[in-house]
């Protein structure tokens, strides 16, 4: 169960206002979760705490392929984020590193920042402490629900190459 | 049932004969890359993948474009750990500092990427070798890590959009306007998840340069894979060029799409795309009395030689406004020298701009040309987020390179008609 205080944001919030490109010459989650959200919210890291939520509009993650974005914003402690519709390529990537995501407009619509937020992610349950509300998040494929339960593509590449081998 | 190129090209890559939107599938790839900003990571995550070597190493290019000729230490380290990956798995398509050019200009030109290809690459730009009639498309580092261990990827097949250009190009307006408005007529979330196949007889007159122009930009409209079937005009490109053999599709008359956009380009003209997102396109009549800083001409999107060539048409015996600074990047080596053989680099010198080596550098704030608190730039390149070429407080003005070019000798948001 995830529990934790609600950042929200708007429409296109893009990778590089998440991780500027300016810290990409690093790969190492702790310098990149250091300035996580800066070009958007310059405060987020001196707020943020374990078990944080990100609530945002349409398009999440849009621009560059940076898997340093949900590097990031796994590593500053955000537990989830929620949004009405991701971009495709950090959509991917927050699969493949780990990060839970979940589309739900409703919750997104019914919560503002500051709010406490109760996520069950094996059931897709949003609970808004503050208002009392309850939503449910669109599932996963069953394919994406496979990639996590396995513990990401990593680990899935990994049986995947052994099959091949078998194979061959 | 009918299917687009789309479709054909990713059934043949899962063995099928026909694929529906929606429907995931495992395909085989035939070519993928990662540049010194994202193969540092894949780098990382193949090896917790274990795989022992990859799994075909002439069929992945890694590409140093970004922050090179490297411009810090920290980067200089990132990029000798892909130069050891690469020689240690004996990558046939490392590309070195003097041989290295914009990835996306620099792979179909090498004919890495043909016709009728599946192909990933760890830059969301990946997008742009739809020009040459492929499938591709940007991923992360750890799908490109998996995919250089595997040599293939999921995909859930798009959904397919159509977008349909007639009537005659005007003077000044091509592929980069053509791409800002259909950006501007749909959104950035436009084309979300979905194929952006362009056509009509617009597309047709196009050149290559100007196609590959279109396909580059399909991700700002939220799109997995812009593409344009292969003409006569592609074949010529591609037939001098290619390492491999290649395949040929075209999507069939009753293939279905889920929308069909037409647009009528006889009566566009050149468009700028205003700060902080490229849907904010306007013609560049709209655009009056805005002074600028700086001019980048160059980046993935508009850095071939036919570029510079509009570019130099125009700078010709004139010179710079002083209070701008031109910065012109060729996008590879073999344009760069193309540029030198025109005379091409001279025309820049002598109208007080400044001629760079291939790089990504200032389209995303790296190096070679960011901005201060308070400055702006009218750019070729793709993105004019906040902070994107440097200051938070900084903007971008995207348009293509005539309009570049006239607003660099004007000082402000200019169109080349303005020239006298």
């Amino acid at each position: 169960m995830i529990r934790g205080t609600v950042h929200k944001y708007g429409s296109n919030v893009d990778t590089d206002v998440i991780i500027p490109a300016r810290y990409l010459n690093t790969t190492d989650p702790k310098q990149l979760a250091a300035h996580c959200m800066e070009d958007i919210d310059p405060e987020f890291v001196n707020r943020v705490k374990p078990g944080d939520i990100i609530v945002a509009e349409d398009n999440f993650g849009c621009g560059s392929s940076r898997e340093h974005a949900p590097i990031a914003i796994k590593e500053s402690g955000v537990a989830c984020v929620i949004a009405n519709t991701f971009a495709r390529i950090f959509y991917r990537n927050a699969l493949n590193v780990g990060l839970p995501i979940l589309e739900c407009p409703d919750a997104v619509a019914g919560t503002n920042a500051g709010d406490t937020v109760e996520i069950d992610l094996e059931s897709g349950k949003i609970a808004n402490v503050t208002t009392g509300k309850i939503y449910t998040a669109k599932p996963f494929p069953p394919f994406m629900r496979e990639l996590i339960r396995v513990g990401g593509l990593v680990n899935y590449a990994r049986s995947r190459l052994s099959q091949k081998s078998d194979a061959s | 049932m009918g299917q687009t190129i789309t479709q054909k090209i990713l059934a043949a890559h899962c063995g099928k004969d026909y694929v529906e939107p929606g429907e995931l599938i495992n395909a085989r790839l035939d070519f993928m890359l990662a540049n010194d900003i994202t193969a540092p990571i894949a780098i990382r995550e193949f090896e917790r993948i274990g795989a022992k070597t990859v799994f075909d190493k002439d069929r992945i290019a890694l590409v140093p474009d970004h922050s090179t000729p490297n411009k810090d230490i920290n980067t200089a380290q990132l990029v000798k750990t892909i130069r050891e990956f690469a020689k240690k798995h004996n990558i046939t398509y490392w590309f070195e500092i003097g041989r290295v050019g914009i990835e996306h200009t620099l792979l179909p030109d090498e004919g890495l990427v043909l016709p009728g290809d599946c192909v990933i690459g760890a830059d969301s730009h990946t997008c742009t070798y739809g020009a040459v009639g492929a499938f591709s498309t940007g991923v992360g580092s750890t799908d490109l890590a998996a995919a250089m261990a595997l040599g293939e990827t999921w995909f859930k097949v798009p959904e397919q959009m159509k977008f349909v250009y007639y009537g005659k190009l005007p003077k000044w307006v091509g592929g980069k306007d053509l791409i800002l408005y259909t950006i501007g007529l749909i959104g950035v979330d436009g084309a979300l998840y979905r194929t952006m196949e362009f056509t009509g007889e617009a597309v047709a007159e196009l050149d290559m340069a100007g196609r590959f122009t279109m396909c580059n930009m399909a991700i700002e409209a939220g799109g997995k894979n812009g593409i344009i079937a292969p003409d006569e005009k592609t074949l010529e490109y591609v037939k001098l060029r290619a390492k491999r053999s290649y395949t040929i599709y075209t999507s069939d008359p009753d293939a279905v799409y889920r929308e069909v956009v037409e647009i009528d380009v006889s009566k566009l003209e050149p468009m700028v795309s205003f700060p902080h997102l490229p849907e904010n396109a306007k013609p560049v009549s709209e655009a009056a009395e805005i002074c600028i800083d700086q001019v980048v001409i160059g980046s993935c999107t508009n850095g071939r030689i036919e570029d510079l060539r509009i570019a130099a048409e125009l700078l010709k015996g004139r010179k710079v406004h002083p209070d701008v600074r031109l910065i012109v990047i060729p996008a590879t080596q073999e344009i760069y020298l193309q540029a030198v053989k025109e005379g091409l680099l001279e025309i820049f010198v002598e109208a007080g701009g400044i001629v760079s080596p291939p790089t990504c550098g200032p389209c995303l704030g790296g190096h070679m040309g960011v901005l201060a608190e308070g400055e702006r730039a009218v750019a070729t390149t793709n993105r004019n987020f906040v902070g994107r070429m440097g200051h938070t407080k900084s903007e971008v003005y995207l348009a293509g390179p005539a309009v570049a070019a006239a607003s660099a000798i004007l000082g402000r948001i200019a169109s080349p008609e303005e020239l006298k």
